[in-house]
């Protein structure tokens, strides 16, 4: 955090959906990191930019918060890390408050509350533009007044407004607000009672301490079956003990003293709000109101919901088809490239065959992701997602689930990844993961080229409209998701079975996305997909290449007696096919081939399964290397079309729609993807559930791909 | 007359009386600004029938019939 002595640091925080991110986006631009917090999977997203004197200033993105009194994991790091009680991440030295205009009185109830952590402090009056079309007009001098910190109206997409925001954040002294929360006696004796405790422990600690006094008071507030939730070091020593004493005397002198707490807060709030903007109409954008008026409507709204869905998915499906096909030519082109001016030997054929297919087969389907990003960015800065929420409530509550668990898997779409680690916003645990267990069925991107490739299979070139391809698309998504809620119920019924918690969800105002941000959002996600691509999966295809290419074949070219006379026919490919049959890779495909025979796989579908354990997308690129197929000179990139024409021995096809469609139905549903076990083993901090997760989902694909194949051969389909 | 803030009609004002028993919910609702005393307006059920959706505070926030149904309001105006 603090590379130089005298970077300016702040922290960023504000409510949900205030824009504060957007701000952040603004400000940084891309000189952005994103990493993890440790032991939790919550997003650690830091920035620089340039202040007005040439230095730099850091900002700390912090996860959005509606109060410091609140448990969602990811609010207790925005808590932890502004009361200092994060070992990995220093206390900030100064906080950036976002604000909503358009939503004062919401926002000011965490504001305040992180006003009283008496550090330096600057607040950004955000959408100030929103507010003043809502006819919202605010003092923002009053406000900065009444608040004892500078107030700098703003609006993310404006470079005037951020330069005056850039500046103040510029400014060497910033003061700290004087605001302090005045509460019921018995409550301030409470606070009292409880920061002598810690004033006692702590060296230069005073009990007058801002920074002492909000911990007693989150420790005396904090519900009793949400204690757990607090970091080691407040309830270290006799600080619970006391805090519970004191909860008891409060119980007597002031039976709703917990109730006190927030009223008095938002008495005071209530107050300057109307000192600063009059008085505030309860209604809200009237543009929000007549749009949910359609898409919440009875009917409309799931017009509205199916036509969002459907767009995102023929837009992956067509429009990320164009750049797909030019990274499949260049990677072809470089390939070939390699194996003319490189000497003939391992080297060329492990940087042609290893390395560069395994990125080009990586990278293809970098455009997928990006489009999927693109529109989930789009839903959520438009304030559709909460809608979709609002809408799939019901639903997910028939399997046990909250509306909110919709969000992580809608994520799920484009990666299990980014969408367990959004489970975060479920702040009950059975239900978290719940959801995390369920994720990995929704078909992520990775599954994509997977389920491309077999419907290109399925249905050679021209066979068949686009659009019904899409449509067989569509179909394997709704069967996963619907197996995955279906394992949801199940999960919940039976071993993780508890309450649904309370669904507390706010409906932000639509909003005109901001392009910049969103495109910011997409590329981020793209750079840690390609991070990924570069160091996992292309170990893996390098460890591929090996295997297929080792042992070498003694005899090459002399007739292996175990092949059969059709495989050795003539042509080169003969030779591959006998080097694969005769490397570890073969060894393993076949020793494995009598469990896969029942569902229609040959020993290289097998090799492909295996190696697609690692990550779904390493199948297209081990079929890849497995097929040689950048060594077709007539047609370099078309995988598909080798597919169809692969024989068995005998002489039948390998690729049969049967065989096809039991190997979609066998991606939907298993688990192959080693960096998501390895999140959710990180995220539910034990090994027992990502080896759940592996052994039921993988167990699911087995018996539903046997289904299908063996079911298919009883109805006479081939 | 007093009712439960799940039997409100769209478009429908009430002041909160009284919040749920459980400690955790009335904490959650008290922290987003839903405490005894606050004017809310019924905005409209989802299409499937829950949750509901109400505003408060000048913002919308969402929650189910359940939580609704142990909420006591007082309508202020037709």
């Amino acid at each position: 955090m603090h590379p130089e002595k005298d970077v300016k640091c702040y922290a960023v925080v504000g409510n949900p959906n205030c824009g504060k991110t957007t701000l952040f986006n603004a400000l940084t631009g891309l000189r952005q990191k994103v990493g993890n917090y440790p032991g939790v999977t919550v997003e650690k997203k830091s920035g620089q930019f340039i202040g007005q004197h040439g230095e730099k200033i850091e900002l700390l993105d912090l996860p959005g918060s509606y109060s410091l009194n609140s448990h969602a994991p990811d609010e207790c790091v925005t808590r932890d890390v502004l009361l200092g009680l994060r070992s990995d991440t220093p206390r900030p030295d100064r906080i950036l408050c976002v604000i909503d205009a358009s939503h004062l009185e919401r926002n000011l109830y965490f504001i305040t509350q992180v006003l009283e952590l008496g550090l330096p402090t600057i607040i950004a009056l955000n959408m100030i533009d929103l507010a003043k079309a809502q006819g919202i007009a605010i003092d923002v001098l009053k406000l900065s007044e009444e608040l004892d910190v500078p107030v700098i109206a703003c609006q993310a997409n404006h470079r005037e407004t951020l330069l005056s925001l850039k500046l103040a954040l510029s400014r060497a002294e910033i003061t700290r607000s004087s605001w302090a929360q005045k509460l019921p006696s018995p409550w301030m004796r409470a606070i009292d009672g409880v920061s002598a405790i810690w004033a006692h422990a702590g060296e230069k600690t005073s009990q007058r301490d801002p920074l002492v006094r909000m911990k007693s008071l989150l420790l005396l507030a904090s519900p009793d079956a949400e204690i757990e939730s607090l970091s080691k070091e407040m309830k270290a020593g006799s600080a619970l003990g006391i805090a519970l004493a004191q909860r008891s005397m409060l119980d007597r002198e002031l039976p709703l003293w917990r109730e006190a707490l927030v009223s008095a807060r938002y008495d005071r709030i209530t107050e300057l709000c109307q000192a600063a903007q009059g008085k505030s109409s309860i209604a809200g954008d009237a543009m929000t109101h007549h749009l949910d008026e359609i898409l919440t409507h009875p009917f409309w709204g799931w017009f509205g919901f199916l036509g969002i869905m459907g767009l995102m998915f023929i837009s992956i499906f067509v429009v990320a088809a164009y750049p797909m096909s030019w990274i499949e030519t260049t990677f072809g082109f470089l390939g070939n490239c390699v194996r003319e001016i490189m000497p003939q030997g391992d080297l060329r054929d492990l940087i042609s065959d290893g390395i560069i297919a395994g990125i080009g087969g990586v990278v293809t389907f970098l455009p997928q992701i990006l489009v999927l990003f693109f529109f989930i960015g789009l839903l959520e800065d438009t304030g559709y997602m909460a809608r979709a929420a609002f809408l799939m409530d019901r639903v997910m509550s028939k399997v046990g689930l909250h509306g909110k668990s919709f969000i992580p898997l809608l994520s799920s779409y484009a990666c299990a990844i980014p969408g367990i680690m959004a489970t975060r916003t479920i702040e009950n645990a059975k239900d978290r993961l719940v959801t995390i267990l369920v994720a990995p069925l929704m078909s992520c991107s990775a599954r994509l080229p997977v389920y491309a490739l077999m419907i290109a299979a399925l249905f050679p070139k021209g066979t068949v409209s686009i659009w019904i391809q899409g449509a067989i698309m569509m179909g394997l998504y709704l069967f996963g998701t619907v197996t995955a809620l279906g394992f949801a119920w199940l999960f919940k019924k039976t071993i993780l079975h508890g309450e649904t918690p309370v669904f507390l969800m706010e409906l932000p105002p639509y909003r005109i996305p901001a392009l910049k941000h969103v495109l910011l959002q997409m590329i981020q996600r793209a750079r840690i997909f390609l991070k990924r691509a570069g160091t996992v999966i292309l170990g893996i295809s390098v460890i591929l290449w090996f295997l297929v290419s080792f042992p070498k074949n003694p005899s090459s070219h002399v007739r292996n007696s175990n092949t059969s006379p059709q495989v050795a026919i003539t042509s080169v490919k003969s030779d591959k096919a006998t080097q694969l049959e005769y490397s570890y890779a073969g060894h393993f495909g076949h020793w494995i081939e009598p469990v896969i025979a029942p569902l229609g796989f040959d020993w290289k579908i097998g090799i492909g399964l295996v190696a697609a354990q690692a990550a779904r997308e390493v199948f297209i690129s081990t079929l890849a290397i497995i097929y040689h197929v950048e060594s077709d000179e007539e047609n370099p990139s078309s995988l598909s079309t080798t597919l169809i024409h692969e024989t068995h021995p005998d002489g039948t096809l390998v690729y049969t729609p049967l065989t096809c469609l039991s190997i979609l139905v066998f991606f939907v549903l298993s688990m192959q993807c080693i960096s998501t076990l390895a999140v959710v083993r990180r995220e539910t901090n034990s090994l027992r559930w990502p080896l759940f997760q592996f052994f039921y989902m993988t167990g699911a694909a087995y018996l539903a791909s046997l289904l299908v194949y063996q079911g298919g051969k009883l109805f006479g389909l081939m | 007359m007093n009712i439960s803030l799940s039997e409100l009609q769209p478009n429908e004002e009430a002041v909160v009386l009284e919040l749920p028993k459980e400690e955790q919910i009335a904490n959650r609702l008290r922290e987003m600004g839903l405490l005894p005393g606050t004017t809310i307006i019924f905005v409209r059920r989802a299409p499937l029938g829950d949750p509901i959706e109400i505003r408060l505070r000048g913002y919308s926030l969402s929650l189910r019939q359940n939580e609704a149904a142990s909420i006591l309001v007082k309508r202020t105006q037709a």
